[in-house]
């Protein structure tokens, strides 16, 4: 009752093409839309901004770029957390050579940089396949990160090796640097978030994302019927390293500000996005932001619970934490191996019968 | 002979035996993937908790000590007695082995039938699992490991060598003895899986799940055997490399190691482990004396992929693994 797609009736072809075609759908997410841009500048403040919602919409955004990879196309990679740095280093070598460049521009050619480098290194996808390209992809992993700490030209001779972002204005109003509020950061990242997501959406429904989806299921019939592997391969390594070196560029600019390629972007960071989007749901885009939110979420509750309200030491909290978040994982795929997204799926075939259930 | 040819043949020495290293995290993989198609991610985490528990048991240090504290306001941290490694090796093998049970019974039963991904996707959060527990359970301190093999350089080398070229060779004796444990390690696995009942329905299981099934084969007990097997080979190389560079959470880095070795031998062959972590030992050795003048140092923590990356171009299966037949 709650939830139903009979009654709906399209009467021209743009009604029944649009992103949202249920109209329980379309208004929940004008709800969501509204709660995002208008209430939430209003109540959200440094805290909040800074443990969970900045990073929350950040991550997304990564966690959607390596679902186009992994649930759309079937391609494995481990490779996120470098092409995060290689976002961060394009958008850090973009503002310190044009410091007149808008930042918006900054992001997005950042996002380009690592879009060409994903294309390089997705490059092997086309004859190794499985669990060899998870480890192929880890060579990009290791050898990006490795230019990124010793070779000097990448972090401008800086003596400690760090890389730090200055003050960047959009509207007159500073989103990057020390001086950046809370809404400004979460009003630039969720913007970025909301094009973003609107952009996956409709890749993956069309033409695109239906090839992507043919090679996941068998590349070689795929290849057979008429879609060609190369493109549409190279195609999802190019769309999805685009979402991951945009959300590298803003974790740098945005969130952490100063950064170290080795700390900041380390395989911890590939394995972190590929749980998000394992646990939301591969190939669902309404997956990723459940797997981004359940991880980010989950971490600082636990240490709310921990060491704030049972006073035990950092050091152990810190490590049940990891125990913890690696059971969650355990129990979560052991009880719902298709992630939140079927969880939800499954919510929605209850509200459509309910209260009647027959 | 010129110095840098000597000096390139002791990198290349060197490179051997840190191959046999590598090869012996390898091992633990191979043994997994081939009974169960799982690519253990947590081989590497097993090691470290492996050795922590050694450690542990060694030290006579109270498990879960930290928890405890923390919960009931004590001050427990050692029992105040040191077991001897006789004792401990043992005791830790058991630790496995009950590990090996309790994941085939809470992890790996309910996730039969599962896609790989979700399978591997698992083995990572029970690496997670593990290194918390490890951390909680012993503490997370390095600590010092030693179960009474040598260290330091060998001196029959340096002098056999010195001998012949007028240069001796710097290697560790460790590495010397890790090598030989490798050789046995190896020959007891082979002989356990061609001449034993357990080793045939082992081989049997890699082969073909369905059909060992049909023959009367229990798949769990064969699991839990394979689990146990490939914990015991993460303790051997536990104790290797903890006896190396001391006990902490960087050896459960080790697995990363043990990757490209993996992919270069071919995940499904004992000796293409082997034979990859040697080409990869001595491949990264001699890149590193080489190119390090030239582009800089630690290359050997991507030079290992590059070098797999390459030959799987070439063999997309490894060196030794089988050849992937795709039907539509």
């Amino acid at each position: 009752m709650l939830y139903r797609e009979a009654g709906d009736f399209k009467t021209n072809y743009v009604a029944d093409s649009q992103t949202f075609p249920i109209k329980f759908d379309r208004y929940g997410y004008y709800f969501l839309l509204g709660f995002a841009f208008l209430v939430m500048p209003l109540i959200i403040n440094d805290y909040w901004a800074n443990s969970i919602v900045v990073p929350f919409l950040i991550y997304t955004i990564a966690a959607l770029g390596l679902n186009i990879l992994i649930g759309y196309c079937g391609q494995l990679s481990l490779g996120t957390g470098a092409f995060m740095a290689v976002g961060a280093y394009a958008s850090y070598k973009l503002m310190t050579a044009f410091p007149e460049l808008n930042i918006v521009f900054v992001v997005v050619f950042a996002g380009i940089v690592t879009a060409a480098v994903g294309v390089l290194f997705g490059l092997p996808s086309l004859r190794i396949k499985g669990f060899y390209l998870a480890v192929a992809t880890l060579a990009a992993q290791f050898f990006l990160i490795w230019l990124f700490t010793r070779q000097p030209w990448f972090y401008n001779y800086s003596p400690t090796g760090m890389i730090s972002a200055p003050q960047r204005e959009l509207f007159g109003v500073a989103v990057t640097g020390p001086r950046a509020s809370a809404v400004a950061m979460y009003m630039f990242c969720l913007c970025f978030l909301v094009s973003l997501a609107w952009l996956a959406r409709n890749l993956t429904r069309g033409t695109l994302g239906r090839q992507w989806m043919a090679i996941r299921d068998m590349d070689i019939a795929a290849e057979i019927i008429g879609v060609n592997p190369l493109m549409a391969k190279l195609t999802a390594f190019a769309v999805s390293s685009f979402f991951v070196g945009i959300a590298g560029a803003l974790l740098f600019t945005v969130y952490l500000g100063a950064a170290e390629a080795g700390e900041a972007f380390g395989i911890d960071k590939s394995f972190l996005v590929l749980f998000m989007v394992i646990i939301g749901g591969l190939g669902s885009i309404f997956g990723a932001f459940a797997g981004a939110a359940f991880l980010i979420i989950g971490p600082v509750l636990l240490k709310l619970l921990l060491v704030n309200t049972l006073g035990w030491p950092t050091d152990l909290a810190a490590h049940l934490e990891i125990m913890i978040i690696g059971a969650l994982i355990l129990g979560f795929l052991i009880l719902e191996p298709h992630g939140i997204a079927a969880l939800w799926r499954t919510i929605k075939e209850k509200l459509r019968l309910w209260p009647f259930p027959y | 002979m010129s110095d840098t040819l000597l000096f390139a043949l002791e990198a290349t020495l060197n490179g051997l035996t840190a191959g046999v290293m590598y090869a012996l995290v390898a091992l633990g993989f191979v043994l997994i993937f081939k009974a169960s198609g799982i690519f253990n991610f947590a081989q590497g985490v097993m090691a470290l908790f492996a050795a922590l528990t050694l450690v542990g048991f060694q030290s006579g240090q109270v498990p879960f000590s930290h928890l405890i504290n923390a919960i009931f306001g004590t001050k427990l941290h050692h029992f105040g007695w040191n077991m001897p490694t006789v004792l401990a090796i043992p005791a830790t093998v058991l630790v496995m082995i009950a590990l090996a049970i309790l994941i085939e019974r809470y992890i790996l039963k309910h996730l039969v039938n599962q896609e790989p991904i979700i399978l591997f996707m698992a083995t990572i959060g029970l690496a997670y699992l593990l290194e918390g527990l490890g951390d909680v359970m012993w503490g997370a301190e390095v600590k010092a490991l030693d179960v009474g093999l040598p260290k330091g350089m060998s001196g029959a080398v340096d002098d056999m060598t010195f001998a012949w070229f007028g240069y001796g060779f710097y290697i560790d004796r460790l590495e010397l003895w890790a090598a030989g444990i490798a050789a046995v390690l190896v020959a007891s696995l082979t002989v356990f899986s061609q001449y034993t009942k357990q080793g045939r329905a082992l081989r049997a299981v890699a082969d073909d799940h369905q059909a060992a099934l049909s023959v009367g084969i229990s798949l769990r007990f064969i699991w839990v055997l394979t689990w146990s097997i490939a914990g015991i080979v993460a303790l051997v190389a536990g104790i290797m490399w903890g006896s190396k560079s001391g006990v902490q959470f960087s050896l459960s880095l080790i697995a990363l190691k043990a990757l490209p070795v993996l992919i270069l031998g071919g995940f499904t062959s004992i000796p293409g482990a082997i034979i990859g972590g040697l080409i990869i030992g001595v491949g990264e050795k001699l890149f590193d004396f080489f190119m390090q003048p030239v582009i800089g140092g630690a290359t050997e923590n991507w030079f290992a992929y590059m070098l797999a990356l390459v030959f799987l171009l070439f063999r997309p299966q490894g060196l030794f693994g089988e050849k992937i037949i795709e039907r539509v």
